[in-house]
């Protein structure tokens, strides 16, 4: 412990006291950093064994299939509906959403006078506060009968007869929850995600760059749309691809206000059902070596699979701004 | 009311007391799983079995699948379905089956300016609205049954049982009598593909959304429908006549029913009678005939929890609109239990 | 042959006007633009609060704190009114469960990444995966506790729920442990060692101090996170509807007696969900806001 009293001595010479607390230590942290990997390779391990059975049921057709029919003696279940549910809704959310995020991340960092950045970031934080069942109640209390009051009840047949596009809005649902109830709280949800990301990365561009371009004469949004975005460009799609992550894998918001239906969309005005809130309904009532219960946990293996690809793709984009 | 509910269950708790062989210092907990449908009267009966029987119960209303489920499983000391199982599953599972109470489900209609119990619909009228193939409320055979009713212009938006659901059963049983097209297509089950319309969770859920939805049909146990002050509908019964969902017309189904059957399921759907209510249900509780060990206590609990609701609860499932089980079924229901044994092969007496 | 570089695009006044007048008019729009989105933002936020705060505070009095559930008053209007004392019990429990299980690992696998494995296979591989439970669907993790802990113990558990939630805690304070021991310049670790000290000295008794309140501002982070779980705990500690602290059976909790009255049907219990709402959003809020003014502190 005292071997650096002799000046002439070189400093660092690990003892063996303090050589056995290392390597345990280290050892420990090691240990730990491998625990969390295999926990990781033990959830998509049971999630595979456990949807086996309904792989070698069905097939591998069973992740086109639209079926879902639990009536005993004809059981037959499909991943289609959920899935392409669960991309909708998420693809939605990011068209929703997107162009709001980007709106507030260019107002936290350019336009908005100082005195006010601290406050409306802090605010814009909480909303990703907020614990998704709230989302939820909100979402079937509030924004539910709002969707169906004044979008869905006085426009739903007038869209629906447009000539292009009206056949996205034809739908013979009118209770409000809907594939477009779902999007709208999804894109509520990751706004803030996408916002604090974007404006992170926004922050990040060297001052000079923007200084010239303003130099030149250029106005703000010529600069955003000219030097900002084109430097952070790769960073703004790994930050959406976050978002479109987080949205692929909610549940309880979505639960409440997609209406449940184990049917395609054909209308975003329509019902349907995503992977995780199918989960959430009908697993508990799965009996345990069933093959409604094997084919909710293949069902989730997919769902793990379209959410590990998204977010190893979006840590790919980001890895410049991380390191 | 809650006076005479209390002294009475006083005196009967006081009397079953030293029937209660392990009596515990502390409260001793049943936890039981399933139906949504009789949950309101359960939770009532937990809340008197407290000071009653020192008994705390623990029921969660997941849906009769989950009910049948989690008894399956053994993650639960009882489970509660509408949907009675077969004399096969219940051998291959091991599980006792009884009745409880009897209740009805209900149609319910959310449609401005059409009032309570006046809405007159045939049973083919309903296969054909929860089919999609009546698709507006002025739709000519509607108005035709209602001619004096002003029926508002509305789409229709048919709600059921996301869930697993013994209501979904009954009612489901209900279509496939009375339509051949039901029947070879979304059949009847706990939980069916739907051709139309929203799902939602739970007797609760449904009424929920017909509550928001205008032009919304939906069905749901008759309890909700009350509470939440839905407007109900008439049914055409079997024998030609349109009915009013009330304690009468409940009650001369139940009258009917007979329970000699495997599972004591006696079928009280679409019955014959002019003033029969055509959806009524018991509704039922599984019991493990073989629980292992440690969960013996709870399937005597279980058991000692019915008996005394039996005895003292009629008034409350009265109240809550059920239908209480008659004094011969009763005994008929302790009888069923002799098969409930511990792993030393002794009946579980209490 | 040299051209002269014309340093407008037209020659003519008027036009170079117009254009500036064209580009000026964009920027207002998108300027506009901006501040409608931040406003829709901060619009739907409100919303939710004033939701809340309308719904919960109409039913929020001392009972809901105090009593424990009781089933709804509807055919006997001299029943007790019920409360959320048992979830807010069940839910303090498996939280405080959840974080004292995942915090430590989280701790450790965060120094890891920063103290032994920057830039190493081993240490990307496990900031990848850190990552990926951080953004996973915590419905996958309720399925995994259901199959590793529910079907073997034979029953639904508070301690299950405690997994759950503590598997969602670790990647949280990984990324705030790793991000925060980061921020310490080398020159103190040099400098701490330099004076003799084992690595591990260093490490805990010179790093952690230091990054400290960044720490606990992630633990902090975690715990708001976790509060307000609800798909986990629905197929892993089930709901009770009694006050009960043994750690072997279901447990009740916060979201999840939101969840069920909520679609209970009956107009005083949904009272009552709006209440709990209340309670955890308002609570999430509070240890969010601390934890930032924390982490202000700390810079």
């Amino acid at each position: 412990m005292s071997d650096s009293i002799n000046s002439t001595m070189p400093p660092v010479v690990r003892r063996k006291v303090g050589s056995f607390g290392d390597r345990l230590f280290e050892a420990i942290c090691r240990g730990a950093g491998i625990f969390v990997l295999l926990l990781l390779g033990a959830i998509i391990l049971t999630l595979f064994i456990g949807g086996l059975p309904a792989f070698r049921e069905f097939g591998i057709g069973f992740i086109w299939s639209t079926a879902w029919i639990p009536a005993e003696g004809r059981e037959q279940y499909g991943a289609l509906v959920p899935v392409l549910g669960t991309l909708i809704t998420a693809v939605l959310a990011i068209l929703f959403g997107v162009p709001v995020a980007f709106g507030i991340a260019f107002f936290l960092t350019e336009l908005a006078p100082p005195w006010l950045r601290r406050p409306v970031g802090t605010a814009i934080e909480l909303l990703a506060a907020v614990p998704s069942i709230i989302f939820g109640m909100w979402g079937l209390f509030v924004l539910v009968p709002v969707v169906q009051n004044y979008i869905q009840l006085p426009f739903g047949e007038a869209l629906g007869a447009l000539p292009l596009v009206g056949a996205i809005f034809a739908s013979n649902n009118f209770a409000g929850t809907s594939i477009f109830a779902a999007s709208l709280v999804l894109a509520i949800m990751i706004v803030p995600f996408i916002a604090a990301t974007m404006r992170d990365v926004f922050l990040t561009v060297p001052p000079v760059y923007k200084e010239s371009a303003y130099g030149l004469g250029a106005t703000r949004w010529e600069v955003m749309k000219g030097v900002v975005l084109p430097y952070t460009r790769i960073s703004v799609v790994g930050g959406i691809m976050l978002g479109l992550g987080r949205a692929l894998g909610e549940t309880m918001a979505v639960t409440f206000v997609i209406g449940n239906a184990n049917r395609i969309a054909t209308s975003i005005f329509d019902p349907s059902t995503t992977i995780a809130s199918v989960v959430a309904m009908e697993f508990p009532e799965s009996l345990m070596g069933s093959v409604k219960q094997s084919s909710l946990l293949a069902l989730g293996f997919l769902l793990f699979v379209i959410s590990f690809v998204v977010l190893a793709a979006s840590r790919w984009l980001l890895r410049s701004r991380l390191k | 009311m809650q006076n005479g509910f209390n002294r009475r269950s006083l005196i009967l708790g006081a009397a079953a007391l030293p029937l209660a062989g392990t009596a515990m210092a502390q409260q001793a907990t049943i936890t039981g799983a399933g139906a949504s449908f009789p949950n309101p009267v359960y939770q009532r009966w937990g809340q008197g079995a407290r000071e009653a029987l020192n008994l705390q119960l623990n029921y969660q209303s997941i849906g009769s699948g989950g009910g049948i489920n989690q008894i399956t499983n053994r993650t639960v000391d009882f489970g509660a379905t509408d949907a009675p199982l077969s004399p096969a599953q219940l051998t291959e599972r091991n599980l006792v089956q009884f009745p409880t109470v009897m209740g009805s489900v209900v149609l319910i209609v959310n449609l401005p300016g059409v009032a309570d119990n006046t809405l007159k619909l045939t049973a083919e009228l309903v296969v054909d609205l929860f089919a999609g193939r009546i698709t507006r409320w002025n739709d000519p055979r509607i108005v035709e049954a209602n001619r004096e009713l002003r029926i508002p212009n509305l789409p229709v938006s048919p709600a059921y049982r996301a869930d697993a659901s013994g209501t979904t059963f009954v009612f489901t049983t209900y279509l496939s009598r009375v339509s051949e097209a039901w029947k070879n297509g979304p059949g009847a089950a706990t939980s069916v593909q739907w051709p139309v319309g929203n799902g939602a969770r739970g007797n609760e859920g449904v009424s929920n959304a017909v509550r928001n939805t205008p032009g919304a049909i939906g069905y749901t146990e008759n309890a909700y429908a009350t509470v939440n002050r839905l407007v109900t509908t008439q049914l055409r019964n079997k024998s030609g006549r349109f009915v009013v969902p009330d304690m009468a017309s409940f009650q001369a189904a139940a009258a009917q029913a007979n329970w000699n059957v495997p599972g004591m399921a006696a079928d009280l759907v679409d019955l014959s009678g002019d003033t029969v209510w055509p959806i009524v249900s018991p509704t039922f509780i599984l019991l493990p005939t073989n629980p292992v060990a440690d969960r013996v206590a709870g399937s005597r609990n279980t058991m000692r929890f019915f008996d005394w609701a039996m005895r003292t609860g009629a008034d409350a499932a009265r109240r809550l609109e059920y239908i209480a089980m008659p004094e011969a079924v009763q005994a008929q229901i302790r009888a069923s239990w002799t098969a409930v044994r511990d792993p030393a092969g002794a009946p579980i007496t209490f | 042959m040299s051209a002269t570089i014309t340093p407008m695009p037209s020659r003519n006044m008027a036009d170079a006007r117009a254009l500036g007048r064209r580009r000026r008019l964009v920027d207002q729009l998108v300027r506009w633009a901006c501040l409608a989105a931040t406003a829709i933002g901060l619009f739907f936020l409100a919303s939710i609060l004033f939701t809340l705060i309308i719904r919960g505070v109409a039913a929020l009095d001392l009972t809901v704190f105090t009593r424990t559930f009781e089933p709804t008053t509807y055919g006997d209007p001299d029943a007790p009114r019920g409360g959320l004392y048992h979830a807010i019990m069940g839910t303090l429990v498996q939280t405080t469960l959840g974080t004292l299980i995942g915090t430590p690992i989280g701790l450790f696998v965060g120094t890891y990444l920063a103290e032994y494995a920057r830039g190493s296979a081993l240490g990307n591989a496990v900031r990848f995966v850190s990552d990926v439970l951080l953004s996973a669907p915590s419905i996958l993790v309720g399925l995994f506790v259901y199959q590793m802990v529910v079907l073997p113990m034979g029953g639904f558990s508070g301690i299950a729920g405690s997994a759950a939630l503590a598997i969602l805690v670790i990647p949280v304070v990984v990324r705030t442990t790793e991000d925060m021991l980061q921020l310490i310049p080398n020159t103190l670790r040099e400098a701490v060692v330099g004076l003799g000290a084992p690595k591990w000295k260093m490490v805990t008794l010179v790093c952690w101090r230091s990054a400290l309140s960044g720490i606990v501002t992630g633990i902090l982070l975690a715990i708001a996170r976790i509060t307000g779980e609800t798909a986990p705990l629905l197929l892993t500690s089930f709901g009770n509807n009694i006050t009960s602290f043994n750690l072997n059976s279901a447990m009740a909790s916060l979201p999840i007696a939101i969840y069920q009255q909520a679609n209970s049907g009956f107009p005083d219990l949904i009272d009552i969900a709006w209440a709990g709402a209340l309670i955890v959003t308002f609570g999430v809020l509070a240890i969010n806001i601390i934890a930032r003014l924390l982490l202000g502190n700390s810079k």
